[in-house]
C-alpha cells in the first residue's frame, strides 16, 4: 500500500505497456495502436494483450510484416489528427525503415517550418539477455540518439512504463520508446490510477557520495545490484536511472557528479558512439574540476551480441564489470 | 500489357465525359503558370539564384493540373521532389514558392526545406518528399487517419517511374488494399529513371499498371499528356475512394523536357524519342483542343500573359525577399519552437 490512501499492486514490466496503452487509449479517442501481431496475438511479448477486445480493430491494427509502411502509416496519421502508437517488434527491425525513423518523421518537422506536427509513439523491444542471437538482441538506442528531431525514452519500472509512454503519448513530437525485453516479466509496483511522468527527467535510484553511476533500462537493475555489492566493501554510489536520452537530464547527472567527484556510465549498447559517452563528454566539457578521478564507462564490447547464454552474459556489462569500473574510477 | 485498357482518345469512357468547360479553363490556366513558373526557376537556376538542386516537371503538367482539378480541398496531396507543379496545383502561392527555391525569408517554410521539400499544409500540400519510396507509406496514414475520422478525405500520392522498383512502394499498395483506404497513388511514368530507361531495370513493361493486379486493384494506364484523361481517371479514382471503395493505382504515361535535376540536358536521351514527346506537350496540345471546343483564342491569350505577368512579380517578389533570420538553424526541431535536447 502506498502512501495517502493510493491503492498500489504489483505487476510486470510486461502488463505495464498494455495498461499504458490502455490509459491513454481510454483517455483520448485519437490514439490508435497498430504493428505486427499486436491485436489478436496480443503482441510476439504478450505486452498488448487485452487491447484489441477492449478498444476494437480499428484503433488496435494487426499489421502485415511490412515496417515501413507501419510507420509511413503512423506518420500519415500524426499529420492528420490522430496520435498513433506503432510497435516495431524488434528494435534490430529499425533497420528495415530507418528512412521513416530518421529521414521522414525526425525531419519533417524542421523541414516544414513547423507546418508539420507529429504526435507519435514508437514503441520497440530492444537489447539482449534473452539468447536471441545478434538480429534479435541489439542495444540500438544510440542509433536513435543519434538523430536530431526524435525523443528518446527507455524506462526500467513498470511504474515508469505507464507514467512515460503517457508522456509520450501526450508528446507533441515523435518519441522512441526502447521496451528493454529482458525487463518483460520483472515486476514492480505500480500505483492505481491515472500515472504520467515527465519526459527528460532522470531517477536518483540510490544515493551515495563515493561514486556516480549512470545506467538506463536493465542497466539499472544491474547497477544496483553492484551498488549492493559496493555498500559491503563500504563505497556508497549514486545509482541514476536516465529514463530518457533526449531530452538528457545533464542538470541530475552534473548535480550528483558535483557531489561524489566519480563518474561510471553503464550502457547495454556496443561501446562506439554509445550513450555513455555524450554523458562523459558533457561531464568533461561542464564539470572537469568537479572530477576527482577518471570517468569509465562499461558497455558491451564493440561486437554483435552472441546467441549462447555463456557468451552473451560475457558480452553484457556485468555486475562484476561495474563494480570493477567503480573502482578503476575512485583511483 | 493484354490486360491494359488501351490509350482512350480524349474525354471518352474514362471519366465522365469530357470535363466541363470551366474545368478545363482552369487546367489551362494552372498548366500555363507551372510551365512559365518552372521555365523562371530554370533561368534563375542559371543564373544562381536558385540553388542546391530542383527537379522540373516541366511536360508533365497535365498530371498535376488534372489530378488538381478533381480534388476537394480537403483531400492532401503527397508528392515528391519534382513537386513544385503538385505544390502550386494545390494553390500555393507562386512567390512563396519561388522564394522557397531561391532560399529567401519568404519561402514556403522559411528556407528550411528547399526546392525538394515543399510543404503547404494550408493547402493540403503535405509535403514533397525527396527519399523514393517513402510517401506512399506515408499517404497511407493520412488516408487511415481519414477513414477513422470519417472525414471523407482523400489521400492523392504522386510518384516517379523508378518508385515501383523499390520496396516502400509494394508495402504501401498492399496496405493500402488490405486496409480499403482512400488513397489514389499516381505513377507519373516519364520512361526515365534518372539517367536510365526505366524499361531496362524493370521486369514489366508498365511499371505501375503491371503491378496492379498483384494488389487486387485494376490496372489503369492514362495518357498522362492529356489533361483530360487525368482529370478523367482521377474524378473515377478520387470518388471511388470517397465512397469507401479503397485504393487505386493510375499509372499516367508521360514525359520530362528537361533532364533530371539541376542543369542536366538530358542528352542520354535518343533524339527521336524527345522529338516526339515534345509534339505531344501537354499544354499546346490542350490549348488546341480548347480552340476546337469554341474558346475564344483572346480568353487563352489573356490566361498566357496573366500567367507570365503573375511569375514575373513572384521572381521580383522572392529576389527581394532577404534570406531567412539566422536563428532559423536551431528553431522547430520540436513543438516547443527549439531544439534543445536537454534539460
Amino acid at each position: 500500500m502506498g502512501g495517502r490512501g493510493v491503492v498500489v499492486a504489483e505487476m510486470t514490466y510486461r502488463d505495464a505497456v498494455a495498461r499504458g496503452i490502455a490509459q491513454e487509449m481510454d483517455r483520448d479517442p485519437s490514439v490508435v495502436f497498430l504493428g505486427e501481431d499486436v491485436g489478436a496475438a496480443g503482441g510476439v511479448f504478450k505486452a498488448t494483450v487485452g487491447l484489441l477486445d477492449r478498444f476494437g480493430p480499428e484503433r488496435v491494427s494487426d499489421t502485415p510484416i511490412s515496417e515501413q509502411a507501419i510507420l509511413g502509416a503512423a506518420m500519415g496519421a500524426a499529420m492528420t489528427g490522430l496520435r498513433p502508437i506503432a510497435e516495431i517488434m524488434f528494435s534490430d527491425f529499425f533497420a528495415v525503415c530507418w528512412d521513416l525513423v530518421a529521414n521522414e518523421i525526425a525531419k519533417t518537422r524542421y523541414m516544414t517550418h513547423g507546418q508539420v506536427a507529429l504526435p507519435l509513439v514508437i514503441r520497440t523491444a530492444n537489447g539482449g539477455g534473452v539468447r536471441f542471437g545478434a538480429q534479435h538482441s541489439q542495444s540500438v538506442e544510440n542509433w536513435a540518439m543519434a538523430v536530431p528531431g526524435l525523443k528518446v525514452v527507455a524506462p526500467s519500472t513498470p511504474r515508469d512504463v505507464v507514467g512515460l509512454l503517457a508522456a509520450a503519448v501526450r508528446d507533441p513530437d515523435p518519441v522512441i520508446f526502447f521496451e528493454q525485453k529482458s525487463l518483460y516479466p520483472t515486476k514492480g509496483d505500480v500505483p492505481d490510477g491515472e500515472i504520467v511522468d515527465t519526459l527528460g527527467t532522470a531517477a536518483v535510484r540510490r544515493h551515495g557520495k563515493d561514486a556516480t553511476i549512470v545506467a538506463l533500462a536493465a542497466m539499472v537493475p544491474r547497477a544496483l545490484e553492484a551498488a549492493d555489492v559496493l555498500a559491503g566493501d563500504g563505497v556508497e554510489v549514486t545509482v541514476i536511472d536516465l529514463r530518457s536520452l533526449v531530452p538528457l537530464d545533464v542538470a541530475t547527472v552534473a548535480a550528483s557528479v558535483v557531489e561524489t567527484g566519480h563518474l561510471v556510465t553503464v550502457e547495454e549498447n556496443p561501446r562506439l558512439c554509445g550513450w555513455g559517452a555524450e554523458v562523459a563528454s558533457i561531464v568533461a566539457e561542464e564539470r572537469l574540476f568537479d572530477l576527482d578521478g577518471p570517468i569509465v564507462r562499461v558497455t558491451t564490447p564493440h561486437v554483435p551480441l552472441p546467441a549462447a547464454d555463456a557468451l552473451e552474459d560475457a558480452a553484457l556489462p556485468s555486475v562484476a564489470r561495474i563494480v570493477d569500473g567503480v573502482r578503476r574510477s575512485l583511483l | 500489357m493484354t490486360e491494359l485498357r488501351d490509350r482512350q482518345p480524349a474525354g471518352d469512357a474514362i471519366g465522365p465525359a469530357a470535363p466541363a468547360l470551366e474545368v478545363r479553363m482552369a487546367i489551362y490556366k494552372m498548366m500555363v503558370q507551372m510551365r512559365d513558373f518552372e521555365k523562371r526557376a530554370y533561368d534563375l537556376f542559371l543564373q544562381g539564384l536558385v540553388k542546391g538542386t530542383s527537379h522540373l516537371g516541366l511536360g508533365q503538367e497535365a498530371v498535376a493540373a488534372g489530378f488538381a482539378a478533381a480534388m476537394l480541398p480537403s483531400d492532401y496531396t503527397f508528392a515528391t521532389y519534382r513537386g513544385h507543379n503538385h505544390t502550386l496545383a494545390r494553390g500555393a502561392p507562386m512567390a512563396a514558392v519561388m522564394a522557397e527555391l531561391m532560399g529567401r525569408r519568404a519561402g514556403l517554410m522559411a528556407g528550411k526545406g528547399g526546392s525538394m521539400h515543399l510543404t503547404s499544409v494550408e493547402h493540403r500540400m503535405m509535403g514533397s518528399y525527396a527519399i523514393v519510396g517513402a510517401h506512399l507509406t506515408i499517404a497511407n496514414g493520412a488516408a487511415w487517419s481519414s477513414k477513422l475520422r470519417r472525414a471523407g478525405e482523400v489521400a492523392v500520392c504522386f510518384f516517379g517511374d523508378g518508385t515501383t522498383n523499390i520496396g516502400a512502394f509494394h508495402e504501401a499498395l498492399n496496405l493500402a488494399a488490405v486496409w480499403k483506404l482512400p488513397v489514389v497513388f499516381v505513377c507519373e511514368n516519364n520512361r526515365w529513371m534518372e539517367y536510365t530507361p526505366i524499361s531496362s531495370v524493370t521486369a514489366v513493361g508498365h511499371p505501375a499498371a503491371d503491378r496492379a493486379r498483384a494488389y487486387g486493384l485494376d490496372p489503369v494506364l492514362v495518357d498522362g499528356n492529356d489533361a483530360d484523361q487525368t482529370y478523367g481517371a482521377a474524378r473515377v479514382a478520387i470518388e471511388r475512394a470517397r465512397s469507401g471503395g479503397g485504393p487505386a493505382l493510375i499509372e499516367a504515361e508521360t514525359y520530362r523536357h528537361g533532364g533530371h535535376s539541376r542543369a542536366d540536358p538530358g542528352k542520354y536521351r535518343p533524339d527521336e524519342e524527345v522529338e516526339a514527346w515534345l509534339a505531344r506537350d501537354p499544354i499546346p496540345r490542350y490549348r488546341t483542343r480548347l480552340l476546337g471546343v469554341g474558346v475564344d483564342e483572346a480568353v487563352l491569350v489573356r490566361i498566357e500573359e496573366e500567367a507570365q505577368t503573375a511569375v514575373d512579380a513572384a521572381a521580383r517578389e522572392a529576389e527581394a525577399s532577404p534570406p531567412p533570420d539566422l536563428s532559423l538553424v536551431e528553431a522547430d526541431l520540436w513543438a516547443d519552437g527549439g531544439s534543445s535536447w536537454r534539460r
